[in-house]
């Protein structure tokens, strides 16, 4: 197809459901009652909630035309860097949606629940072999809640050794959770500037490690999408003064099967099975952060832990030094069968879906790199950044360039993060686009790049197409309008 | 977009810090706020943090952090001193940074003895000059 993908279309305006509202109507029948009537105190009634009266076409017309204003990776490229916003295959639906995994009550006794708990500890072991570590806890909800579960590991290990350790380190091109999570546990998060390469140097680090801190939080690779290349010895640094090496795993799509983090000195890492492993995002999820550990962390992990005994599974609760439950029942089990079911039928390929997502990124910034500014020239992981220094005498900015690939059919990239890159441009296309999308979408950038020179102004009241022009985030942010 | 460094505004007769707060003398305490430079890279101001009354910083403590639609910057204390009021309005009016970066944006107002922290700072020509070098 050589026709730009950005297009018009009929899409049809949809009211608020309270504004749709009509007293009196109704989507369902309620079943007379047959039981008599018993008083119940007004106190505990009280008004009601403020529902809208609504007949079923009234509710399937509003959600589908809301879908339709909507953008996805079913709908089209998705290059929002620190996301990997790949394709999530349709199987994963299929298989969490059989009737077994998908009825199953979560306190059916295990022997009534060998299926599910054989995935929570086949996925466990798929999870360890990818990582390269020894165990693994499938709890935690969110990318940011296996940050901080970890950090509470690390605290948990350090207690009982009996040292009270009150700081982590944490480099500027990390994930901007990994602060908050540790500042969550009580940690003070100390900052380690990346050097002139965008990497962690060794004297750095070297010159913060002390006996005081209890770790350090690194994201590998890092934020601007650069191989931290020297973790191992950054590992022994904090290793010898006694601390613990924390891998952010919401990179890994650029090295399954590739780098395994329990070799290069990592003690806990997690994943977001919703990146890596094409589980649902954010809204859609919900998500899922596993946390994998080394050995000596694994006395800690959070209880229940799915355990084989001979050829049966069984939950574990005894292991006196866990942190405990970090989620109700055993985290988002949906979405571990959906990264089970990937894992799976992607085999070995799971490397080669690390190297296409490696390679599509490499392919963007060289493709790129002469008309947009590319402050870090050296081979990229499965992510490039580029800036609008270029576009600067034209007074274009990141944001005006992001929103004018909406007109061409992209969803924008990432912008203005990593914060050490004055006005960045974030693009992951992961490994599930075709080499046709990408050259699509480079050309969409270069054609708004000449834009940028020659129609500047058709940048800055870009979009243009969508159904939503560009939104006033200013006073949308300052003067929120919360209304149903 | 991004202004011109000439077009930056400047003031007389106030200090000026490294980290592009301010810091004005009116009486017995002094006034601190973020510059016209300052508000113009963070782009439009969404929210602003500020400390109690009677919190006690010294000079490169962080006193509180201002949000843009952009991110979220930390300010830093460009003297040492006890705060003995803050700009209530900024609350509801987070704009005022934005519109009026050193009157009605001002943030925080300090007392100390100790003038020295004050005294070390830029004045508007050494500031201007910096900004130039950036």
């Amino acid at each position: 197809m050589t026709e730009r993908a950005g297009t018009t279309g009929l899409i049809l305006n949809e009211p608020l459901l309270w504004e749709k509202s009509k007293t009196g109507r109704c989507g369902m029948s309620i079943p007379e009652s047959d039981v008599p009537e018993a008083p119940l105190d007004a106190a505990f009634a009280g008004d009601g909630p403020d529902f809208p009266d609504l007949s079923e076409v009234d509710v399937v017309r509003h959600f589908t035309r809301l879908s339709q204003w909507n953008f996805g990776v079913d709908t089209g490229m998705y290059p929002l860097g620190s996301c990997t916003m790949k394709y999530n295959p349709k199987i994963n639906e299929k298989t969490s949606a059989l009737p077994g995994f998908a009825g199953a009550h979560p306190m059916l006794p295990p022997d009534l629940a060998q299926g599910t708990l054989r995935i929570m500890y086949e996925l466990e072991q798929l999870l360890c072999e990818i990582t390269g570590m020894d165990a693994t806890t499938t709890q935690p909800a969110a990318g940011s809640h296996g940050e901080l579960t970890a950090m509470l590991l690390f605290y948990a290990y350090h207690q009982k050794k009996g040292e009270k350790r009150t700081k982590i380190l944490i480099p500027d091109t990390a994930h901007g959770t990994n602060p908050a999570s540790a500042a969550l546990c009580g940690y003070e998060a100390v900052p380690v500037a990346s050097g002139e390469d965008g990497i962690l140097s060794v004297e750095a680090v070297e010159a913060l490690m002390d006996e005081d801190t209890a770790g350090i939080m690194v994201t590998n690779p890092n934020t601007l999408g650069l191989f931290e290349n020297n973790i191992r010895e950054v590992a022994e640094i904090v290793h010898r003064k006694g601390g613990l090496v924390y891998g952010d795993g919401a990179n890994m799509n650029a090295v399954m099967g590739v780098v395994k983090m329990g070799e290069i000195g990592i003690d806990a890492i997690h994943l977001n099975l919703h990146k890596t492993f094409s589980t649902p995002h954010g809204g859609g999820g919900p998500g899922a952060g596993p946390v994998c550990v080394k050995a000596h962390l694994e006395p800690f992990l959070p209880v229940p832990r799915a355990v084989k005994n001979g050829d049966t599974y069984a939950l574990r609760y005894d292991q006196p030094d866990s942190i405990g439950r970090v989620h109700a029942f055993y985290g988002n089990f949906g979405i571990l069968i959906r990264a089970y079911t990937y894992i799976m039928s992607m085999g070995r390929h799971l490397k080669t879906a690390s190297q296409h997502a490696v390679l599509s990124a490499n392919y963007i910034k060289e493709r790129l790199k002469d008309v947009l500014h590319l402050p870090f020239d050296r081979p990229c992981m499965h992510e490039c950044v580029f800036t609008d220094k270029h576009q600067e005498p034209n007074k274009i900015t990141t944001l005006d360039m992001a929103k004018r690939l909406m007109d061409y059919g992209f969803h924008p990239p990432t912008i203005y993060f990593p914060l050490v890159v004055h006005g960045a441009i974030m693009i992951e296309p992961t490994e599930t686009e075709p080499k046709e999308n990408l050259d699509q979408f480079i050309d969409a950038f270069r054609a708004i790049a000449g834009e940028a020179a020659e129609t500047p102004d058709l940048l800055r009241e870009s979009p243009t197409i969508p159904k939503v022009r560009r939104l006033d985030e200013a006073t949308a942010a300052r003067k929120p309008c919360l209304c149903g | 977009m991004a202004k011109e460094i000439n077009d930056i505004i400047l003031k007389d007769g106030i200090q000026y810090a490294e980290d592009h707060e301010w810091a004005q003398q009116t009486g017995e305490t002094f006034k601190i706020g973020i510059t016209d430079y300052a508000q113009d890279q963070l782009g439009d101001i969404v929210f602003v943090e500020l400390p109690e009354v009677d919190t006690e910083f010294s000079k490169g403590d962080e006193f509180g952090t201002v949000e843009s639609t952009k991110a979220v910057s930390e300010l830093y204390m460009p003297m040492g001193g006890r705060i003995v009021a803050v700009n209530e309005r900024l609350a509801d009016e987070p704009e005022l940074v934005n519109n009026s970066p050193y009157d009605d944006g001002w943030m925080i107002e300090i007392a100390t003895d100790d003038t020295g922290d004050f005294d070390a700072l830029m004045g508007k020509d050494a500031y201007l000059d910096m900004l130039k070098g950036l």
